[in-house]
């Protein structure tokens, strides 16, 4: 493949974050709008040219006896340590940076077009543009890295335009301080994929995917000989760090980069905080893209992961507690936001625990399919309840439900959309969540009963909080509008909506085993009717059929539950509290106990040494300044004094 | 040649203790003039003539009467002749002995050298002096030439900048 | 009579300490100028009459000599202009009214 479209689709945003960074505010708002939104377009057009090259051309770089494989279209040394250790530049294109480059482009022009209306006069029109733009590149150079080391700065670079975008609105102390919060969170953990990073090419001596994971056929050989993972293990030799191999560390510090981004438990305290950014960006970043990194990393490297089950086994348990917590958490939220936000933590954590649950010997990987089809599924969906939500915002000025209800009458572009959005997260056929979800399900079931009924037990609360949100905003009761009635959003924001309702409406029927799966080898769907499906549709079923008893007109059912649950209520309502135990583990421990000794030190010790320092050499000066009295005369008998002396001396010398 | 030494001797000697000694500015200078005459004909004495030419044309001719117009200027028209006031006498004395003994007792360590009469010395023309001035390598002197010729540039502007009326 | 080397180092010799107790005792900072030019003198004197008569196959003594000159009267030109801007200041030219000099 010719690399010319591949550095298109690079170079166009990067250059739109220059031209709108430099020249933006010299730009009036249209102008500015209309060339974001133009630039992400023909990255889109460009990207859909490259997967569709990539998935139907056949050619036989891309395709050989029916398994799909790596393509690295062009990989240019970048930073030239040494022979051994050179850092590259480049451009991967497999199934899954295919398809995570389609929903990328995608969403972001989505985003883009649906901001036009969104931010119509906000101050720092076009820097929220240029931001964008720098995001989107940011993320498709992290879904394109031929090696870790590229993934690792673009994964830094997202963060940085994550932290900009969620500090938007600076002059706000709240999101200046979700900003920081969520930069810190996901830098603590990238300190766990860069070390991570380091174990893993110390061992391998290489920072290359290929290198790592080259495509294994189904009879054991592999496509290069060279290259696969049991080199990898093999290249580890055994070795052991507190009772685990080597390689299990270096997985598990590199998912731990993964968790700090997708907002698993322990790191997940940032992403609520987020939705202080405007509402498109959460749409774009904190629903769709950027969270799923994490998810895209342990898929990246998941034939690596198959060689240590322990890391899996890690995976699965993160991902299943932190589902529960999130799905727990977002029934009671009242911000509609951060209801979405924690279904986000909840639908994530989904992806995680189906890449946990994949084998190879269950349904040929099932797993690692079912986790890129719900990631794919979930960004639309996604990405369509936040921009719904923004529209609702937008309309009614508040993030809160309480000031919303009986909207369906005012607003029916966004009722419908939103409705279709949470059907599709609630898994009811044909939407296209039902299938994705069917399939980790699935592959959950296949690996263990336990994790197939826990899960299958998230997906009923998921569908129950989702409802529960759609009929507060659009039923329950209508609060006093005054004489400005809410109203549908303009075109451009009706439009990404419409276009992201008729995607999660449609694409379940994709036949997505026939395209990405783990090995490349093209799977076939069959839904398991009897077995899951049905459960499931039955438990979603349910589930809205409690949200609707409860909040469909307003009555007092649920402050009477809420009573009755003993404070778990409460409890789910502070998020379980984990922020204040962050700030006790913070501000007591770390900050009482190490940081301030350490400031006393640096105060005291470090400082009075040097200040000690500086107090001699200034009485040293005042006490040799008289000295210097003015007096020519006090210098020349000085120097005299001097001269003869040194005169002296070495007549003294040469004559004795 | 040892009647003009011992006069030129006692021209020196005299005429600079008098510079230093007299309690009027004028005579001092006057004396200065002297003194630096005796000091050309030393020059002529060791067959540098242009040599004793310059320190006449550049000391007589332009330092003294650079010293003249400044006296002239910084006295008061009403006393004409300003004492010039010596003051910490033996101090001077003793600093004027001590050097004198300092550099007597390391003269003194080259005894052989001090008694040696007056070698020939080959034609020395102002053509031979140009060549050096303008040559570089071993005896040439190109680069102090320009660097002085520099430094006197400087030294214009310098004064020009420091005496100008605000 | 022969005329030695040391016939001439002995005038010059007085002269700069002659140089030296004028510049120690004066307090008018032309004659302290003055003084100055004598020590100058001195020394270039010793330096001809050295090269002179110990090493009469080259001229570096003389060409220092030269040299000096014309850098004792850029100085001599210099100093003099600063006094006149000192004396337009103080109306005097005493050495003590430079010692604010110092700062």
């Amino acid at each position: 493949m010719e690399p010319t479209i591949p550095i298109l689709i690079l170079c166009l945003p990067l250059l739109g974050f220059l031209v709108l960074g430099l020249l933006g505010p010299k730009m009036s708002h249209k102008a500015a709008g209309w060339y974001g939104i133009l630039s992400m377009g023909a990255t889109m057009v460009l990207a859909y040219i490259t997967a569709c090259t990539y998935f139907f051309s056949g050619a036989p770089e891309f395709i050989e006896g029916g398994v799909r494989l790596q393509h690295v279209v062009f990989n240019q040394d970048w930073l030239n340590f040494y022979k051994e250790l050179t850092i590259r530049i480049g451009f991967l294109l497999d199934p899954i940076s295919a398809l995570l480059l389609v929903v990328i482009t995608t969403i972001s022009f989505c985003v883009h077009l649906y901001s036009l209306g969104y931010m119509e006069g906000e101050k720092g029109f076009q820097r929220y543009y240029a931001f964008l733009q720098l995001f989107s590149f940011s993320m498709l150079g992290l879904v394109v890295a031929t090696n870790i080391f590229q993934m690792y700065i673009f994964w830094e670079l997202v963060g940085a335009s994550s932290y900009l975008l969620i500090g938007f609105y600076y002059q706000r102390p709240s999101a200046v301080s979700a900003s920081k919060k969520a930069f810190i969170v996901t830098r603590f953990a990238d300190l766990g994929f860069l070390i991570g990073i380091l174990i893993l090419s110390y061992f391998t001596g290489t920072f290359n995917f290929t290198d790592f994971t080259g495509t294994v056929l189904a009879n054991g050989s592999s496509v290069n000989d060279l290259v696969t993972p049991l080199n990898v293990v093999a290249s580890f030799g055994g070795a052991t760090f507190m009772g685990c191999s080597l390689l299990t560390w270096a997985l598990v510090l590199i998912f731990m980069g993964g968790m700090g981004k997708s907002a698993m438990l322990p790191l997940h305290i940032w992403l609520p905080d987020a939705m202080e950014g405007p509402t498109p960006v959460s749409a774009l970043i904190h629903a769709a893209t950027m969270v799923v990194a994490g998810v895209y990393l342990v898929a990246r490297l998941f034939p690596l992961y198959l060689m240590e089950e322990a890391a899996l086994t890690f995976i699965t348990v993160v991902g299943a507690i932190t589902a529960f917590y999130a799905a727990v958490v977002a029934c009671t939220q009242i911000d509609i936001k951060r209801v979405l936000a924690f279904s986000t933590i909840s639908q994530i954590a989904f992806m995680m625990v189906s890449l946990g649950v994949a084998r190879p010997e269950i349904h040929e990987g099932l797993g690692y399919m079912a986790s890129m089809f719900h990631l794919f599924t979930h960004a639309m969906f996604k990405a369509l309840l936040f921009l719904g939500a923004g529209a609702l915002i937008h309309a009614v000025h508040s993030n809160d439900y309480t000031a919303m209800g009986g909207l369906r009458k005012y607003m029916p572009v966004t009722h419908i959309t939103f409705l279709i959005g949470c059907l599709a997260i609630a898994g009811i056929p044909p939407f296209s969540g039902f299938f994705s979800k069917d399939e980790i399900l699935s592959a959950c079931y296949e690996n263990s009963f336990v994790w197939g009924a826990w899960m299958s037990m998230v997906a009923g609360l998921t569908a129950f909080y989702m409802f529960r949100l759609y009929y507060l905003i659009f039923w329950w009761d209508e609060p006093d509008y005054g004489h400005h009635k809410p109203h549908d959003a303009p075109w451009m924001m009706s439009l990404p909506l419409i276009f992201l309702a008729l995607v999660s409406c449609c694409c379940g029927f994709l036949h997505f085993g026939k395209f990405v799966t783990w090995n490349g080898e093209p799977y076939d769907i069959h839904i398991n009717w009897t077995g899951v499906a049905i459960p499931s549709i039955i438990i979603a079923v349910l589930a809205i059929a409690l949200a609707t008893v409860m909040y469909r007109k307003k009555n007092d059912l649920p402050a009477k539950f809420a009573k009755a649950s003993c404070g778990l209520w409460t409890a789910a309502h502070n998020r379980f509290y984990w922020d204040e135990i962050y700030l006790f583990i913070t501000h007591k421990i770390i900050f009482n106990g190490i940081c301030r000794p350490i400031a006393w030190f640096d105060r005291h010790i470090i400082d009075g040494t040097m200040d000690g320092l500086a107090w001699c050499a200034q009485r040293l000066s005042v006490t040799i300044r008289p000295l210097q009295s003015g007096n020519v005369h006090s210098y020349v008998y000085v120097y005299l004094f001097g001269a003869l002396l040194l005169g002296g001396v070495t007549a003294a010398v040469v004559l004795l | 040649m040892e009647i003009l030494y011992a006069i030129v001797a006692l021209a020196i000697i005299i005429f600079s203790v008098l510079t230093v000694t007299t309690r009027k500015i004028l005579r001092s200078a006057t004396y200065l003039l002297f003194t630096l005459f005796a000091a050309a004909i030393v020059y002529f004495m060791m067959d540098y003539e242009f040599l004793g030419a310059v320190q006449i044309a550049v000391y007589a001719g332009g330092i003294v009467v650079l010293f003249v117009f400044s006296i002239l200027l910084t006295t008061h028209p009403g006393s004409n002749s300003e004492k010039l006031a010596n003051r910490h006498v033996w101090w001077g004395i003793l600093a004027a002995v001590a050097t004198a003994a300092v550099t007597g007792w390391a003269l003194l360590s080259r005894c052989a050298d001090l008694f040696s009469s007056k070698p020939e010395m080959a034609d020395y023309t102002m053509q031979d002096l140009g060549n050096a001035m303008l040559s570089t390598g071993h005896g040439g002197y190109l680069l102090p030439f320009e660097a002085v010729s520099v430094l006197l540039l400087a030294c214009i502007i310098g004064a020009v900048v420091v005496a100008r009326k605000r | 009579m022969e005329i030695k080397l040391l016939y001439y180092l002995v005038p010059s010799l007085v002269m700069f300490c002659c140089g030296l107790y004028g510049f120690l005792t004066r307090k008018n900072m032309i004659a302290m100028l003055i003084s100055l030019e004598l020590m100058l003198n001195a020394v270039d004197i010793n330096f001809t009459v050295v090269n002179r008569y110990l090493f009469p196959g080259s001229q570096e003594g003389m060409i220092f000599t030269l040299f000096a000159i014309a850098i004792a009267a850029a100085e001599t030109a210099l100093a003099i202009a600063i006094i006149i801007n000192l004396y337009r200041v103080t109306k005097k030219v005493d050495i003590d009214e430079a010692k604010q000099l110092k700062g």
